[in-house]
């Protein structure tokens, strides 16, 4: 009995520990209060679009940068500020970053010539004490060549390190690492180079090694599909920020935001309004789910995935929805759709083929719809007012009513609503600018992100499209402002 | 369009014409007087003049000896100069590189001369000391600047590599920085040891009869035109000179780029 | 606190190592201000004036030499940026054998010790009449150990070239001159500026050749290795200085163009 909890304990066991850690750089946030802790043994994945701060993290728990705030801990011990060299973690890097002086065998060799072994010895009077050593050649050959065989490249130790094709550079980074016998390893888009076939390759291998050799493994990844196959956990970061952190299925199956779902998998994500416990309608629809708690008609974002609609023929009682097919693509073993329905374009997966044109009928089952709560539906600045009837925010002097009378000075609170937000495509009609950085279609309207140019994030939606990257321009009708009054020792820090 | 790319290799032409003409023929003619005597007949008195006299033989020692010394100090200065500047904390500030390169583009018996006037305030007699100092300061950017290419180049992941393995700054130092500098040190040894090996301008304004060089041989050999030949044969045996230290250089540069596959 | 000391050592080794470089510059434009040849070393008796600099606008002799110096240099610097641009775009075409060939051709005088390039260059020029020493002799001998430097500087430029650039200009009609001269060359005005300016440098620097062949031809660099002996008037204090003073300004306004064009 004991023992076996002794078990349980071991196995939830935590290894890495990163507690309310920020880091910036010149100003910029790129990782925001964040706690992540990681079990011994585990296949963790940071997932998240390019710049959501996931590289940055895990150079963190490698030592290369230090955090602005917080602290990071392995095994239990403080390391935050602890060097590299001093870390029982080793790192595969992204561009493998082999030395190029040294050959194969060497590279690998590198970090055993450096590393001090504790032995076991009894002294003159018969006490055990522990000294340091360093490994022998022989033990240093052994440990070489037992990496290399694990990799595949028994017989590669002679060879100069630029003449190995990008997989075997890759597998001799591995091995480099791996020999070091870290408790940790790390992987910053190891795979990333690499070509698709040979990717697919080494994500088995790389599988195949962590259960092996039992210890954990953090991958870095922006290739979502690679994070849901490899890993036991997925942590989805995006701003800087973790978005969720689950097994894969639960990541899939119950992402906790439209973000991740719309990064994870093809889905369809629609915004609803829940009517009653296990009951929410969107498109004009009632549909009946399997969630509940939410306050009486909250808004609500849902997300479908496209395998989790059933096609029936247009004369069907069956399903909910009626709709007309778009388009279709056969993807080898299914056939992927476009069917509007209610104005609403959905993304369907199915086995039977329906032909463009064709009026069908969609079913969704409970099961298959996922509720999750709208994150904010509303921007918040701070701001100063400006004069009688503007108030300055993001660098920008937008006219509002001012009810309250607020002098010329006073520092406000600016609320703005998602749907108040007006985008202009030159950019000099908007009261200030900035760039589309992300866009998310809801069912019947677009959430777009708009970074602007004093870095902070607007959102709104809208019923047009636009184009990430886009140069547009922001205003807000005046009456859709409101603003409040703060304390004067409110800080000046402009984020929410 | 491999007739189109034929056309324009012609423009080669006539660099390589000059080339040959005013550049492999007057070697060659070197070569004649080398190996003719003052009437034009065939000898290899001229080189026996070397081998005979330990006198010559000294002067190529010193020179060598002398030139060894400035490229060895000018290493010495550059390196840790260059490890500086190459620094990312160090190199936010681009105009020192420049401060330290713009001396090269100076004439250098200038510069020698602007030196000469230093010693003459602090004191300093004219002689191999004298010398030594004039070759640095003329030579010093030649080495620093393939260095602090080099350093400034690196790839930053190998440092990182390095200490992610658990080498220490210093052990990461001698085992990466180091080895993977070397071919700057080797171009910068070799911009360094040649002008220093052959030089005369600066012995002549620095130097007194102690160190009086192979180049002031070879040049006061080609003054007088009864001694042309002579002169010649010991340009030749610079030119071998020469030839032997890239080669050696070179190999040495490659033996480190390609070590060996033994522990 | 490593990292702070790592800082204050660095920057102590900077400023000493600078001094090193500047002093003697620095002090030989000082001495340019005191007249006589004796003055060095004996502050106290020193009165200061501009008298040399008054000297060398007299002095005929090095006037002249500082204006065939820069005929000089302006003449072979631009024959050498001609050549070695039409070679370079040449050579770059040349399958590997022949390129080989030239290139280590041109590589000869580059690594070649000046005195024994200087040597095959007078023994070469004997075999001529009298009249091709002076100008003509310099300009063949300064353009053709500078062109190497032109290649060197314009070479990586055609190397890193799309090679569908031509391509394209053949493409959209242009033909092969054409195409290279409206396509290609603007591509390699920065590699050809580089050279031009290397080869106007070494040019200005060269004594060693030149006065093999300079007949009665003096440049500055000449004039003053051949006072050497004589030891050299003080009147070459205030030429020094003056040249110092030009180069350094031009190199600082080049450097404030460049930093200024980099951050457009």
């Amino acid at each position: 009995m004991k023992e076996t909890r002794e078990k349980v304990e071991k196995k939830f066991e935590k290894i890495i520990e990163v507690k309310n850690v920020t880091k910036t750089f010149d100003d910029v946030t790129v990782i925001d209060d964040i706690n992540l802790s990681i079990r011994k043994g585990q296949f963790v994945t940071l997932l998240g679009p390019s710049g959501c701060g996931k590289t940055t993290l895990l150079r963190m728990i490698a030592g290369f940068e230090t955090p602005t705030n917080g602290n990071i801990y392995i095994e239990n011990a403080e390391m935050t500020a602890i060097p590299p060299y001093k870390r029982p973690v080793n790192t595969v890097f992204q561009k493998y970053a082999l030395f190029p002086h040294l050959n194969v065998f060497k590279n690998v060799a590198y970090g055993l010539k450096l590393k001090q072994i504790d032995v076991e010895c009894v002294d003159k009077n018969g006490q055990k004490t522990t000294k340091k050593r360093k490994y022998t050649k022989a033990e240093i050959e052994e440990k070489v060549n037992n990496a290399l065989k694990m990799v595949g490249l028994a017989d590669y130790g002679h060879r100069n390190v630029t003449s190995l094709s990008g997989g075997q550079q890759q597998r001799v980074a591995i091995a480099r690492a791996l020999v070091c016998e870290p408790k940790v390893l790390l992987l910053d888009e190891p795979l990333g180079a690499l070509d698709l076939k040979m990717r697919k390759e080494m994500q088995i291998e790389l599988m195949k090694m962590h259960k092996e050799l039992g210890i954990t493994f953090v991958y870095v990844t922006h290739d979502q599909e690679e994070a849901l196959t490899m890993s036991d956990a997925v942590v989805v970061m995006n701003d800087g920020v973790i978005q969720q952190i689950g097994t894969p299925k639960k990541i899939y199956d119950e992402p906790a935001n439209a973000f991740v779902a719309n990064f994870i998998g093809e889905s369809n994500i629609l915004s609803g309004v829940m009517v009653k416990d296990f009951s929410v309608k969107f498109l004009d629809t009632l549909f009946e789910c399997e969630d509940k708690g939410f306050a009486k008609n909250e808004s609500v974002d849902l997300v479908v995935r496209p395998e989790d609609i059933k096609i029936y023929p247009a004369d069907s009682d069956k399903g909910q929805l009626s709709g007309q097919v778009t388009s279709t693509v056969f993807k080898g073993t299914w056939y992927e759709m476009e069917i509007e329905a209610n104005g609403y374009e959905f993304t369907v997966q199915s086995t039977t083929e329906a032909k463009v044109g064709a009026y069908v009928r969609l079913g969704i089952k409970p099961d298959g719809i996922h509720i999750m709560k709208k994150l904010r539906t509303v921007n918040e600045f701070f701001g100063v007012i400006d004069s009688e009837d503007t108030v300055k925010f993001c660098e920008g002097y937008f006219q509002f009513n001012n009810v309250d009378n607020l002098e010329k000075g006073t520092k406000v609170k600016v609320s703005v609503p998602f749907d108040a937000v007006t985008l202009t495509d030159d950019e000099e009609d908007g009261i200030i600018g900035g760039n589309v950085t992300q866009t998310l279609y809801k069912g019947t309207y677009y959430q777009v992100q708009i970074y602007t140019d004093t870095d902070e994030d607007f959102y709104t939606d809208t019923v047009d499209e636009w184009d990430i990257d886009d140069r547009v321009g922001i205003s807000i009708a005046p009456e859709k402002i409101t603003v409040e009054k703060i304390e004067e020792d409110g800080d000046e820090e402009t984020e929410l | 369009m491999k007739k189109l790319s034929f056309k324009q290799k012609y423009f080669a032409f006539p660099y390589a014409f000059l080339c040959v003409v005013f550049v492999v023929v007057p070697l060659l003619i070197m070569l004649y007087f080398a190996f003719t005597d003052f009437e034009g007949a065939f000898t290899m008195n001229n080189f026996m003049y070397f081998f005979t006299e330990s006198d010559t033989q000294n002067v190529l020692w010193r020179s060598i000896g002398i030139a060894a010394i400035a490229t060895v100090i000018c290493l010495l200065l550059a390196y840790p100069l260059a490890y500086f500047l190459a620094n990312s904390h160090f190199n936010k500030y681009a105009v020192l590189v420049v401060l330290f390169v713009t001396p090269m583009w100076i004439n250098s018996l200038l510069r020698t001369y602007a030196i000469r006037t230093l010693f003459e305030m602090i004191g300093l007699e004219r002689g191999t000391l004298a010398v030594i100092i004039g070759l640095v300061y003329d030579f010093f950017p030649f080495m620093l600047l393939p260095i602090y290419t080099t350093l400034s180049n690196m790839d930053k992941s190998y440092l990182e590599a390095s200490y992610d393995l658990g080498g220490g700054p210093l052990k990461s130092f001698t085992r990466v920085t180091l080895p993977l500098s070397v071919p700057g040190i080797v171009s910068g040894v070799l911009m360094v040891f040649m002008p220093a090996v052959s030089t005369i301008g600066i012995t002549e304004m620095l130097g007194n009869k102690d160190v009086y060089l192979f180049g002031n041989l070879i040049n006061d050999y080609l003054g007088e035109f009864y001694t042309w030949n002579i002169g010649a044969a010991y340009s030749f045996i610079m030119l071998i000179l020469i030839a032997a230290s890239m080669l050696i250089t070179n190999l040495f540069g490659k033996e480190e780029s390609s070590v060996g596959g033994a522990l | 606190m490593r990292n702070k000391t790592f800082k204050t050592v660095g920057w102590i080794f900077i400023a000493l190592m600078l001094a090193f470089v500047y002093l003697p510059i620095i002090i030989l434009i000082i001495f340019s201000f005191a007249p006589t040849s004796k003055a060095i070393g004996n502050w106290a008796n020193i009165t200061w004036s501009a008298d040399l600099y008054a000297e060398l606008m007299q002095n005929e002799g090095i006037l002249e030499a500082i204006k065939n110096t820069f005929i000089l240099a302006l003449t072979s610097s631009t024959l050498a940026t001609i050549i070695g641009t039409v070679g370079a775009v040449g050579i770059h075409k040349l399958k590997r054998r022949p390129k080989a060939i030239v290139n280590g051709m041109s590589q000869i005088t580059v690594v070649n010790a000046e005195i024994v390039t200087g040597a095959a260059f007078m023994l070469f020029f004997t075999l001529f009449p009298r009249e091709l020493e002076g100008f003509p002799a310099l300009i063949i001998a300064h353009t053709i150990i500078t062109m190497p430097y032109v290649l060197l500087s314009v070479m990586p430029r055609l190397t890193q070239l799309n090679p569908n650039l031509y391509e394209a200009g053949l493409d959209l009609g242009a033909g092969p001159l054409r195409t290279l001269v409206t396509v290609i060359l603007p591509q390699l005005i920065p590699g050809m500026i580089a050279g031009f300016g290397l080869a106007f440098t070494l040019s200005l620097d060269d004594y060693v050749i030149s006065k093999f062949i300079n007949g009665d031809v003096q440049t500055i660099s000449t004039m003053i290795y051949s006072a050497t002996k004589k030891g050299i008037p003080a009147v070459w204090r205030a030429v020094s200085s003056l040249i110092f003073v030009v180069i350094l300004v031009m190199l600082i306004i080049m450097n404030m163009a460049k930093r200024k064009k980099e951050d457009k």
